[in-house]
This record gives C-alpha cells, sequence and structure tokens, in this order.
C-alpha cells in the first residue's frame, strides 16, 4: 500500500511552513502516512468481515465433531478446543504464525525442490529452496502483506473458533430435551434431529457468547501489527510520536493522546453499533422460542 | 482447514517462478534519524541512503520492508525478510544468533536525557527499549529499568515522569534536547560495537556482498559523508 500517494492532495500543501491554522490540518491529515491510516481502518474492518463467518464455521464443526458419536471425531474436536483455549493469545499468534508460516514452506519445498540436499534447519536458521518461499521473495510487498493477511485471518479463525465452538457446543445441548424427544416421536434421523430441531433452536442459547467474543475479537485486532499487517493502533502510534522538524514537513511534539482518543471513538462507535445490531438479532432469534426471551415476545404481542 | 490448506498451495504455485536477486531489508522505521517514515509513509534516514548505495554497488535488487523491533530477529532467521539495517549494535549475544557484516559506524557513546541535569541514575528509574544493549548495560549495572517496545515511548516515559532518565544511542535523543525541559546528561557509556547489517548464519555469501559494499564505502569517504549528512555517529 504504501508509496501509493506520493503527493499532497491539495497544491497549496507544497509548502507546509507558511501555513496556519485549519489549512495546515489539511495538509497534515491528507499526507501520505495519514492516507495508509485511514485504509488501515479499512483493512480491520475487512479482517473482522472475513474471520467472523470463518470463526463461526471452525466454531461449528468444533462443535458438531465434539459431540459427534464417532470417538476419533470427538477426541479431534474436545481436543481442538480445550488446547487452543488453553494457549495464550500472544503466543499463539508469535509462535504459531511462524511455525504455520515455516510449515507452509515445508510443503511447497518437499514437492518443488526434491533434490535439494542441505538440511531446512541449520541452528536457528530455516532455508527452503527459493522456489519454495513463501510468498517469493521476487514477489511485489502487497503480495507479502495478502499474505499476511490470509495468516492473519486463519490465526484469528482458530483462536476464536475455539472459543465459539465451546459456546455453541454448549447451546447444542441447552435445546431442551422435550424437543429432542418428540422429533424422535415423529421418526426423526438422528441427523434429521440435529439439522431441523437441534440446530435452529441452539442459536438463541448461543448468541450471548457469541456476541462477547464479537466484542473481544473488534477488540482484538491490534494483534494484527504483530502478524506484520499495519493496522490501525500502528499507525496512531506511528503518526502520533513526536516529529522534528528535520524529519517532516509537519513537525509537532508527542500527539499519540489525539490519535488513541480517535481510537477510542472509532472503537466504542463500532461496539455501540455492535450491541444494536446483536440485540435486534437476539430480538428475531428469540421469536417463538421456548425460553424467557421468547415468552415475553409472545406476551407482548397478545 | 485442509480446503483453506490446499487454496493457499494453489495461489501461490500460480504466482510465478522468477529467480532475481531481490534483497529484502528489514528496518523498524521509528528510531530517527537511523530510520523513519517519512510523511509519505516511506522508509527515510541514513539506513535508507545506506541501504539503497550498498545495494547499487552490489548490483542486488532490493525492497524495504519494516518490522517490529522485538520480533526483527525471530524474523530474519525465518525468512521474511534477508537483513536486517535497523541501526543495531553488534553485540556477541546477538551474534550467537545471526551474523553482522563489519560496521558501518563506529562504536558510540550512548548518552542520557533526563528532566534535571543533577539525576542520580544509581537510585533513579532508566527507561531503554527492550532488547537493545542500552536495557542490557542498565540492567547489568543493577539500577532500576523500565523497558518499552518502541524508542518513542522511552523518551515519553521521562517526559510524564514514569522514568528519570532515558539510555539511548546519542543521535536519537540529540533533537529531543532543549523541547519540554529535557536536558542531556554530561555523563555517556561506551557500549556496543558499532552498528552493523544482520544477516542468517546460512547466508555468508549475501553478507560477503555487503561487507564489500561497506568497504568500498569506506574507502572512498562516502560513508563518512552520509554519517555526517544524517549526523548519526562519529565517522571512520
Amino acid at each position: 500500500m504504501r508509496g501509493l500517494f506520493s503527493f499532497s492532495m491539495f497544491e497549496y500543501c507544497a509548502n507546509p511552513d507558511s501555513l496556519e491554522g485549519l489549512a495546515w490540518l489539511s495538509c497534515y491529515l491528507t499526507t501520505g502516512k495519514h492516507l495508509s491510516f485511514y485504509t488501515s481502518f479499512g483493512t480491520v474492518l475487512l479482517l473482522l468481515a472475513i474471520t467472523a463467518p470463518v470463526a463461526l464455521a471452525f466454531g461449528f464443526g468444533g462443535a458438531a465433531m465434539a459431540r459427534s458419536k464417532v470417538g476419533p471425531a470427538r477426541l479431534f474436536g474436545k481436543s481442538y478446543i480445550s488446547i487452543v483455549r488453553g494457549v495464550p493469545d500472544i503466543a499463539f499468534f508469535m509462535f504459531f504464525v511462524i511455525a504455520l508460516d515455516q510449515g507452509f514452506e515445508y510443503l511447497r519445498h518437499q514437492a518443488m525442490c526434491p533434490d535439494w540436499d542441505q538440511p531446512i534447519r541449520q541452528g536457528n536458521d530455516f532455508i527452503v529452496c527459493s522456489a519454495a518461499k513463501l510468498p517469493l521473495s521476487t514477489s511485489p510487498q502487497w503480495i507479502h502483506e495478502v499474505y499476511g493477511f490470509f495468516l492473519a485471518v486463519l490465526t484469528f479463525a482458530i483462536v476464536f473458533g475455539a472459543f465459539a465452538a465451546n459456546v455453541i457446543f454448549g447451546a447444542m445441548n441447552s435445546v431442551p430435551k422435550a424437543q429432542i424427544e418428540t422429533a424422535w416421536a415423529y421418526g426423526m434421523t438422528t441427523r434429521q434431529t440435529f439439522w431441523r430441531i437441534i440446530v435452529p433452536q441452539m442459536w438463541v442459547y448461543a448468541l450471548p457468547g457469541l456476541s462477547n467474543l464479537w466484542m473481544v475479537l473488534i477488540k482484538a485486532t491490534p494483534l494484527l501489527f504483530l502478524l506484520g499487517v499495519e493496522d490501525i493502533v500502528y499507525w496512531a502510534r506511528e503518526l502520533g510520536g513526536t516529529k522534528h522538524a528535520r524529519f517532516t514537513e509537519y513537525p509537532h511534539g508527542d500527539w499519540r493522546m489525539w490519535y488513541f482518543l480517535a481510537l477510542l471513538v472509532f472503537y466504542l462507535a463500532f461496539t455501540k453499533v455492535s450491541e444494536i445490531v446483536l440485540d435486534k438479532l437476539m430480538k428475531r432469534l428469540s421469536l417463538g422460542q421456548a425460553t424467557a426471551g421468547g415468552e415475553a415476545l409472545r406476551r407482548a404481542a397478545q | 482447514m485442509k480446503r483453506l490448506l490446499g487454496t493457499a498451495l494453489a495461489l501461490s504455485l500460480s504466482s510465478g517462478v522468477a529467480f532475481a536477486d531481490t534483497v529484502r531489508l528489514g528496518t523498524e522505521g521509528a528510531y530517527a534519524p537511523w530510520n523513519y517514515l517519512n510523511d509519505n509513509g516511506e522508509v527515510a534516514g541514513f539506513e535508507r541512503d545506506l541501504g539503497d548505495e550498498l545495494c547499487k554497488r552490489a548490483a542486488l535488487d532490493c525492497e524495504w520492508v519494516t518490522n517490529d523491533w522485538d520480533s526483527i530477529i525471530p524474523n530474519l532467521v525465518s525468512g521474511n525478510y534477508d537483513a536486517i539495517i535497523a541501526g543495531m549494535s553488534i553485540t556477541e549475544d546477538r551474534e550467537k544468533v545471526i551474523d553482522f557484516t563489519q560496521n558501518y559506524t563506529p562504536p558510540d557513546p550512548s548518552s542520557y536525557l533526563a528532566l534535571s541535569a543533577d539525576v542520580d541514575l544509581a537510585g533513579a528509574v532508566v527507561a531503554a527499549q527492550a532488547t537493545t544493549i542500552q536495557a542490557a548495560f542498565v540492567a547489568n549495572q543493577g539500577w532500576t529499568l523500565v523497558e518499552f517496545a518502541t524508542p518513542e515511548e522511552t523518551v515519553a516515559a521521562v517526559r510524564n515522569g514514569e522514568a528519570d532518565a532515558v539510555l539511548a544511542d546519542k543521535s536519537f535523543l540529540d533533537p529531543f534536547a532543549g523541547q519540554d525541559g529535557l536536558v542531556m546528561l554530561s555523563r555517556m557509556e561506551q557500549i556496543g560495537g558499532g552498528v552493523g547489517m544482520g544477516f542468517r548464519k546460512s547466508d555468508a555469501e549475501l553478507r560477503e556482498k555487503f561487507n564489500k559494499a561497506i568497504q568500498s564505502m569506506k574507502d572512498d569517504g562516502s560513508l563518512n559523508e552520509l554519517i555526517a549528512k544524517w549526523d548519526v555517529a562519529t565517522q571512520f
């Protein structure tokens, strides 16, 4: 993304020293660096938009496996949930990602350079043939950034998928026993009971837990920088830091507080909007359910 | 999971195979005048000029990458970029993990910045950036050390009273002196063996190319000119 905007937005910005007040601010806020900052808000929203459904899918898969009647699937589902939930996030983001990246490169190395005779691990170094590098070291920087973003989505999805799996597992078990027994009495198979009775009814039990996870996910996005993706917190810190006249056309002191204040407003607004949407969703899901929420809706309608 | 992996493989296989000599240079981008991001968000500073010139002399195609200081060595050894050029002092501890070129700035003293000139360092709280020679030095003295992830935060800690002094390269602290009541202490510490570029231990060939390029810049005096232009260190 960098270097895309190597010009100023306005012509009068050519000589910032002569500017004051709003004119100065309009130039300052449209430097290439600031445009990268604004773009990074899009990066964060995109990450959330992709990660949330993928994590939900992981969660659903994990929960379905954890309550499976097939032994190995159950073992896999349960281990996924308990191992990933037990590992500290920071360890996951520091080491798992490097391991994941090296795992991909290792597989490509095996496939593409079968006659390579040197060891892949040499002391601390991890060396694969240059054709197996991911991305290739000749790839332009944006491919490296897209790859970093892809790793980020995958890592977030695995971590949050485990928590979601636990929530959904609990929700599936919370569907009233009577509902399931009635399904059997009607002659439904296990598969039909699962898809027609348990899955439609469990969301209302899962939603409070899932909405918590969504809120945590929103606030976890600064971990992106650990994965080499330049996110809003990185840019806020970079832009807010002291700038000396020798190194910039817009010198200023330590302005980090103002940038972080802007982030605070962004996060608060975003979580507020999320709350409103989740409340609406909860109402919609409670409709006709045999829960206190569903009962309240039924009474209100009378 | 399997499908994702397959997609990743397919994606990367289709991106074509080419073997030009692109060398990815990793830097921090937050340590003016050594390396920083300019108004356009591009890497600039002494090491930008130096790296570009070295690549020209070694006939290499170079690309700049920024990385957090904390994880700059792990990301080098796992191959995310090919060299570190980030104001990194040559130390024995680091040489256990990576290999350095010859130094491109001479060993220079580090300085203290404080709110008052008569700070008693032994009883003071001293700030330094984490995993730097300065942090190691303060810890070895047995003084109270507070570490921060970025250089900016170390100075901010002195400004807001969290620390009594900050220890860092003199060239980084110079622009801050005289602002917000910050003063440079007369005491300096002679630590580190000069600044060099870091490479993976298995990358001796590439390191040798840069070694040669650095030597040629030392020989024709252009390295001294660059040091003077950016005022980062004493000259050779």
